[in-house]
């Protein structure tokens, strides 16, 4: 990353006639010979660059940006893994690279057959029965597995279950999944710890209750010790119970979901199996459901035939169909090629190592930094800001710090549950080194909250740009060039 | 590291996981292979799949990407980065989003575009849930007979546990009834429309009037089309759609077998406060920089929870940028060449085909721009294992005599001679 602001938009570098393209010529013609009522009558304008100028442009762009391959980056919640750069040649590898997903099955075994390996190990780490790869991201994936429970439901006639219970700490999404799904979302609270309250679910399970979503290790990376309890309660009930796999990491080789007693799940291949996160996207959220739910899943899925060879499949069953292809597949080969580089040995290790640096973070730092939970965490844990509040440092203060010292910052008031969250999360894939590095800046900052506290309250100083004005940008929305340039004027 | 977290062992770590669940023994896979193992088992499964030229379309299309799309897309500073929350390290993110939102807000004719969806049969989905959430109490969508199948299925499936209800609008000779959107507009409690342009045989349908009528009856007119036709076609905008959302995969981006790929929505500004996913807006720093922030996160689900109308976190940043260089460096010029590549061997494939006697346009005297469904007299099973024999994907199947067949600029004339010549011997 650069420390200068490369502020430059390709509008900006447009000159009339410029080009940097070449296309072949198939003799045929190239214009486009439609009615004029049904032709484009408003001019385009799209930026005329030459090569060069579209290189250096977004090449000096990219050096704005912070990423993992520019440095640590411990976003709670996000399982920012480094992501070994031999998946990205297997993602755009030329055997699958130019495969139209309508490939009829007899001419695309290789794909299906990729698609079934990796559907086949994440059951394997999971604990399930099957895996769909269609959902396109973690929400898209919750969304998908709703869907998968309302269907079950509504194929034995029980209409009525149109609740869902989701903790009070849970990921923003849950609701907003729950929402979309056409469910009612009701609230569980977390005790002290951030666990689910058994005493305060037991009287919300009644016969109107879909499902029940939980992450464990929870958003506090505290591992929920009740989840069988807290299984057979939710069965008993006639409910279904989900497992959000954002915090599947550091179960890795410990404990799988399906025999905690988990119905259905997804998994975030972005996270857990270290497909990179393309700023935002994409990701990929397979599902899976445990036996007996495999034809829920929506349509089209991925089945081996006796004879050994691979087929789409559709079900009148399905939950319906969530996308028109088989999902993100590059990112599916991307995170196949992850797993088999861990192997046994590696997937087995994975989880441990996270919960290990996360542990000796936490430990490093509680003298300074105020741990509203004491013991021992998984991959993740919270902080409730400083220690010392004297100095009106926050933890939003300390996050820019940590900017100027080439950090990533950690995930900010989230979860709810405290003023001044700061969740950290070092994965698995950071040296000894780093984190010693890591703990010491923190460190510093904690020391420079109480020395030279302005120097923390108004960080950033060593960033491309300085604090940007989030108020202006939400009252006068600037969301286009065109805007821009019609406000200038 | 053990002493100092003050456990005796990695065991300890777990303690609170109860010893019933814990793994008995590691996990059924194979052990860590090196990588070059990982290439030679990429390249043995590879080796599965055949390599054909490609005639298939119903959405997504075979382009010639430039050479710099995929150097600039593999910089790791965009590939490697979360979620620009943190604008000050993430202005690289946040300027090519406020690009890619000029350059879909250009092409489709509407002043707003987020930050960019899924797909396009996602992003239609999400089009309908706006809808409905900005008609309030109106809970009833129509959708085109004529729009792609896929895209309906994805519709169908978001509305069925939303609790919205679809109607089908019929399609009479490949092109959607005016009739009978008119007759169930009527009906008073339509919240939105849904139409293709092109539509998925191909057509480029006539849709003068169409916004005028939903708006009458309160409804958003909404338009699905592939991104990069809208630099040849009538727009979104043009044609006074609210919302137009569809798939980008035709700017640059590997067709992959499914994915990842690009959704777009755009809407026109009253609409861009319902609007679902992230929006990067401009703003100043404290330096006095022009900067770029994601913005009106109110929208959002992080915020709203229970009361969101959309579940989205995220977008395809990394694929929103592979549309940013791809129209970057194509330009419109570029953009026009391609369509016009597209259309000149879409119809002299439709006349050569035509003149073997042996297959014919589904619908003669429609308007089309590279893509057609044509009737064959013979036995599209054997057909299809033929072509593929000879190294051709022949198309999309859609009925047991329709084919739906698309040209694009990868298409030289000797493989759509190659074509007519394989038809010719059925």
């Amino acid at each position: 990353m650069n420390r200068e602001f490369y502020s430059k938009l390709i509008f900006e570098l447009s000159r009339p006639g410029r080009r940097g393209y070449s296309l072949p010529s198939n003799g045929l013609g190239t214009a486009v010979n439609l009615p004029d009522n049904l032709s484009r009558d408003t001019a385009l304008d799209l930026p005329q660059v030459d090569e060069p100028t579209v290189v250096r442009h977004y090449n000096n762009m990219s050096t704005n940006n912070f990423g993992v391959d520019t440095g640590f980056y411990p976003l709670g919640s996000c399982t920012m893994k480094y992501n070994p750069k031999i998946n990205e040649e297997m993602a755009s590898h030329r055997g699958f690279k130019s495969m139209h997903p309508a490939t009829p099955a007899v001419a695309s075994q290789g794909s299906l057959m990729l698609y079934y390996t990796l559907q086949w190990m994440l059951s394997e780490i999971g604990g399930m029965a099957e895996f769909t790869l269609n959902p396109f991201a973690g929400a898209h994936g919750e969304l998908t597995g709703l869907m998968v429970i309302r269907a079950y439901h509504n194929s034995r006639g029980d209409v009525k279950r149109t609740k869902v219970i989701v903790p009070d700490s849970a990921h923003g999404t849950n609701p907003a999944s729950a929402a979309v799904a056409g469910l009612e979302i009701v609230e569980v609270k977390s005790r002290p710890d951030g666990t689910v309250d058994v005493d305060d679910l037991r009287p919300l399970l009644d016969d109107t209750v879909a499902a029940v979503m939980m992450t464990n290790p929870n958003t506090l990376g505290i591992f929920e010790k009740n989840i069988p309890e807290i299984a057979s309660l939710v069965h008993d009930a006639g409910a279904l119970l989900y497992y959000d796999g954002a915090n599947l990491n550091p179960m890795l080789g410990v404990a799988r979901p399906g025999d905690m007693g988990f119905d259905v799940m997804h998994i975030n291949l972005h996270k857990t199996f270290s497909t990179p996160h393309g700023g935002g996207g994409p990701g990929s959220g397979p599902v899976g459901v445990r036996a007996g739910l495999e034809q829920f899943l929506p349509n089209p899925r991925v089945v081996r035939r006796p004879d050994g060879s691979f087929d789409l499949v559709s079900s009148p069953d399905a939950l319906g169909r969530v996308s028109a292809t088989l999902g993100n597949f590059a990112v599916a080969a991307r995170a196949l090629s992850y797993i088999l580089s861990l192997g046994q040995e590696g997937t087995m290790m994975a989880g441990t190592l996270a919960t290990l640096n996360a542990n000796y973070i936490k430990e490093s730092l509680k003298d300074v930094y105020k741990l509203p939970i004491e013991g021992v965490c998984k991959h993740e844990f919270v902080f409730d800001g400083l220690a010392d509040k004297s100095t009106g440092v926050t933890t939003l203060n300390v996050a820019k710090r940590l900017l100027d010292h080439g950090y990533h910052a950690p995930t900010i008031y989230f979860p709810l549950l405290f003023h001044e969250s700061l969740m950290i999360e070092p994965t698995e894939t950071e040296s000894l080194d780093t984190i010693d590095e890591f703990i010491a800046v923190m460190r510093d900052i904690a020391r420079e909250a109480s020395e030279t506290p302005d120097v923390v309250k108004t960080a950033p100083h060593n960033t491309p740009i300085g604090h940007p004005d989030d108020t202006e940008a939400a009252l006068h929305p600037v969301t286009t060039f065109d805007q821009l340039s019609t406000t200038k004027d | 590291m053990l002493r100092r977290i003050g456990v005796k062992s990695l065991d300890e770590l777990y303690s609170d996981v109860p010893e019933s669940l814990k793994l008995k023994k590691p996990y059924n896979l194979p052990s860590s292979q090196s990588e070059k193992e990982i290439r030679d088992f990429f390249d043995a499964l590879g080796s599965q799949n055949r390599q054909l030229k490609c005639f298939a379309g119903a959405g997504h299309y075979d382009h010639y990407a430039p050479a710099v799309v995929g150097s600039l897309i593999s910089r790791s500073e965009f590939l490697t980065a979360y979620t620009p929350y943190q604008p000050e390290i993430s202005q690289g993110t946040l300027q090519y989003i406020f690009e890619y939102q000029t350059i879909m807000s250009r092409l489709t004719g509407l002043e707003v575009s987020n930050a960019s969806m899924y797909d396009g049969a996602t992003a239609t989905a999400e089009a309908m849930l706006m809808a409905v959430a900005h008609a309030r109490r109106r809970n009833r969508v129509l959708v085109s007979a004529t729009v792609n199948p896929a895209v309906r299925e994805v519709v169908d499936t978001y509305a069925r546990y939303h609790g919205v209800v679809v109607d089908t609008i019929e399609a009479v000779d490949g092109v959607t009834s005016r009739e009978d959107l008119d007759a169930k507009l009527a009906a008073g409690d339509v919240a939105g429309v849904i139409v293709a342009a092109p539509n998925y045989y191909g057509i480029v349908e006539d849709y003068s009037g169409w916004a005028d009528a939903c708006h009458a009856a309160k409804a958003l007119f909404i338009m699905n089309s592939v991104a990069i036709d809208l630099a040849s076609i009538k727009t979104p905008g043009e044609w006074g759609a609210d919302i137009a959302a569809g798939d980008a995969q035709s700017l640059g981006m590997p067709l992959s077998f499914g994915g990842p790929y690009l959704g777009y929505l755009c809407a026109t500004k009253a609409l861009m406060r319902k609007m679902p996913g992230r929006i990067v807006g401009a703003t100043t720093d404290d330096r006095g920089n022009r900067v770029f922030v994601l913005t009106l996160q109110a929208r959002e689900q992080h915020i709203r929870r229970e009361k969101a109308t959309s579940n989205i976190c995220s977008n395809q940043g990394l694929m929103a940028l592979y549309a940013t260089i791809y129209t970057s460096v194509m330009g419109t010029k570029g953009l026009e060449e391609v369509n016009g590549l597209g259309f000149s061997a879409a119809h002299y494939l439709a006349e050569a085909l035509t003149e073997t006697g042996k297959m014919r346009l589904k619908y003669p005297d429609k308007p089309f721009l590279n893509e057609m469904a044509m009737t064959a007299d013979f036995d599209l099973d054997v057909f299809f294992a033929k072509a593929m024999e000879n190294g051709i994907l022949p198309g999309v199947r859609i009925d047991k005599n329709t084919i739906l067949i698309a040209a694009t600029d990868m298409l030289t004339r000797d493989d759509l001679d190659s074509y007519v010549m394989l038809v010719k011997t059925m």
